[in-house]
């Protein structure tokens, strides 16, 4: 079942499109979904298109084609380096290196206490700023140097452990 | 119109310098809060929308105007935007839209961000004006999944813009009606190309159509659409204060204008500069400060990776424009140069790009599909010391059978770079494939 948070956050999108143009809505409802559960299983698609009526095939097309939809589970934290051309020339591969070396974990893996992920991304219109990162497909962080990236890491950690102290 | 008194006018407009750029689309970046709405009203923003709407400005004016600018499509293609405007039916019965393209993917290419997270209303004000000269009810920007922060920034100067009375019903208290929305991709790069972007916003993944039918007749919905790039549509509302022929001034012959361009790469300052079209190379780079860490230039790509290399000798040579460009065989594309210095290896930069094509290729055309693959494997067994003389052949022959052979641009833009790569840096190929290894390295 939706949460009603995300019906609510999936109603906002949907006065952007003509009232028979339901399906327009599922780049965004695919991203609250993913946003609010981590990542996007089966069900998950399911439930996204039957709010919107659309075919689940349909769905499950769009979650496969883009790739910032994660289709099976990721860290808490997950961290998309950029490795194209402008990263590249500008040392991304010390970058990655570093969080592989950091974390003990290579791309598309989960550290052990399932806290971050590192994926290699594709070029995230960002180059000015490079080497950069982004974390949950939300925070990007750039002009990286590794002390960058220990300090990022840092916070996430604090930001976890405030987190569960909460709970 | 307003146009002709800006011209009888002999005082230039006012324009602020910011590090020798001349600062047209990012007219805010001087100010504290670039993206606020007072901001750009203290600027003089929103003044050419308001004097249009309330005058009624015919909309063939306002058209031809845009044609004396001599502004091009700021996305890559370069297609007269005046042209572009008066491909849309002028009657239509039903809602006509308006899509502005902010999906940058290609590498190097982050201009339009700026815009979006450092002058949006000016953005906002062009697509107003576009929709009132179009008939356009309906307007969507189209931003890519990767900058949510700044998506945000955008969205906030919509509802922002809509409170002032600039978008919506009844906009500044006329009949003419404009409702513009933020929508995002989710990371593919092929969604920069219209019609894919188009797929997207219906929902779909975005695979290009077939042209004809053009957007401008079957596009968002099916319905009657016109696409410009983020800078395109940031430029009108100068134009439309200005005078078209201010802005053509501006620039050179073929190339009205500023340009935003983003440099990336091996230079001191990476970052974007605004400068007046046909604006010499050598400028641009010492804008960004030039070559980083005092090392020689080796070679540029000047408008993203589906423009040709350029060595260092043909790019100093060049001045930032249309023309410049096509005739030192490459082109402006989307203003997106990735600058090289002396020490990199040419062959291990081709592998990264054919992998981005081969990853990015939306699987719709066989000879993209397949020969995006081909190719990168056959630049994998180079960079991995298993490569033949007979490659450097096989991936010109694979590179000129994708060309021309699908249905949108990537396959050219997968092209490109290897077959300018190997024409201009040929013996550094053959040296890796002779030594297993990079002439680089052995320095």
């Amino acid at each position: 079942m939706l949460s009603p948070e995300a019906i609510t956050k999936i109603d906002y999108e949907l006065t952007k499109y003509p009232a028979n143009q339901r399906q327009a809505a599922v780049m965004s409802a695919l991203r609250i979904v993913q946003t609010e559960r981590g990542w996007l299983s089966k069900e998950s698609i399911t439930e996204v298109a039957q709010y919107l009526g659309m075919p689940e095939i349909a769905a499950l097309e769009v979650a496969t084609f883009y790739n910032m939809y994660d289709l099976s589970p990721v860290g808490k934290y997950k961290i998309t380096v950029c490795t194209n051309i402008s990263c590249m020339l500008r040392d991304s591969d010390v970058i990655v290196d570093h969080l592989k070396a950091k974390l003990g974990v290579g791309f598309n893996e989960v550290t052990a206490d399932g806290k971050f992920c590192i994926k290699e991304g594709e070029c995230m219109g960002c180059c000015g700023g490079a080497p950069l990162l982004h974390v949950n497909n939300t925070q990007m962080h750039e002009f990286l140097t590794t002390e960058k990236v220990d300090a990022v890491l840092k916070d996430l950690l604090q930001q976890s452990s405030d987190e569960e102290a909460v709970k | 119109m307003a146009t002709k008194k800006a011209k009888t006018k002999a005082k230039t407009p006012v324009m602020t310098d910011l590090k020798g750029q001349t600062l047209l689309c990012l007219r805010t970046l001087t100010e504290e809060n670039p993206a606020a709405l007072d901001t750009y009203i203290k600027l003089g923003g929103y003044s050419a929308l308001k004097r249009i709407v309330t005058d009624k400005v015919k909309a063939t004016d306002i058209i031809t105007e845009v044609k004396t600018s001599g502004l091009r499509g700021r996305g890559g293609a370069g297609f007269p935007t005046g042209l572009k405007w008066s491909f849309m039916p002028r009657y239509f019965d039903g809602t006509k839209y308006l899509v502005c393209n902010t999906d940058e993917g290609e590498p190097g290419t982050f201009k339009d961000r700026d815009i979006i997270r450092y002058n949006p209303h000016q953005l906002i004000e062009g697509m107003a004006i576009a929709a009132y000269t179009l008939g356009a009810r309906v307007g969507y920007n189209y931003i890519h999944g990767e900058i949510w922060q700044d998506y945000e920034i955008f969205e906030a100067a919509l509802h922002e813009a809509k409170a002032a009375g600039y978008l919506g019903e009844n906009i500044l208290g006329t009949n003419f009606s404009f409702d513009l929305y933020a929508v995002h991709g989710y990371g593919a790069y092929i969604c920069g190309e219209e019609t894919a972007l188009i797929e997207s916003i219906e929902g779909k993944k975005g695979q290009p159509r077939f042209k004809p039918p053009f957007p401008a007749s079957y596009g968002v919905f099916g319905k009657p659409t016109n696409v410009n790039n983020t800078e395109s549509y940031t430029s009108i509302p100068w134009i439309l204060q200005h005078g078209g022929q201010a802005f053509a001034d501006l620039g050179v012959p073929n190339s009205g204008g500023t340009k935003l361009f983003s440099v990336s790469g091996h230079v001191e300052n990476p970052g974007n500069y605004e400068v007046k079209m046909g604006t010499p190379f050598n400028e641009l780079l010492a804008l960004a400060g030039g070559v980083w860490k005092g090392r020689k230039l080796k070679a540029v790509i000047p408008g993203g990776p589906s423009t040709p290399v350029m060595p260092a000798e043909a790019i100093m040579a060049a001045t930032m424009d249309y023309d410049g460009l096509s005739k030192a065989r490459s082109s402006l594309g989307a203003g997106s140069m990735i600058v090289m210095d002396e020490t990199t290896c040419m062959v291990k930069t081709l592998h990264r790009l054919s992998y981005f094509f081969y990853e990015e290729s939306c699987g719709q055309c066989t000879p993209c599909r397949e020969g995006t693959g081909w190719v990168y494997r056959v630049i994998d067994r180079i960079v991995n010391g298993k490569g033949k003389m007979e490659d450097l052949d096989l991936l010109t022959d694979v590179s000129n059978n994708i060309a021309g052979r699908t249905i949108c641009a990537l396959g050219e833009a997968a092209a490109t770079p290897v077959l300018s790569f190997i024409k201009h840096f040929r013996p550094e190929f053959e040296y890796y494939i002779q030594h297993g290894k990079s002439m680089l390295d052995s320095k």
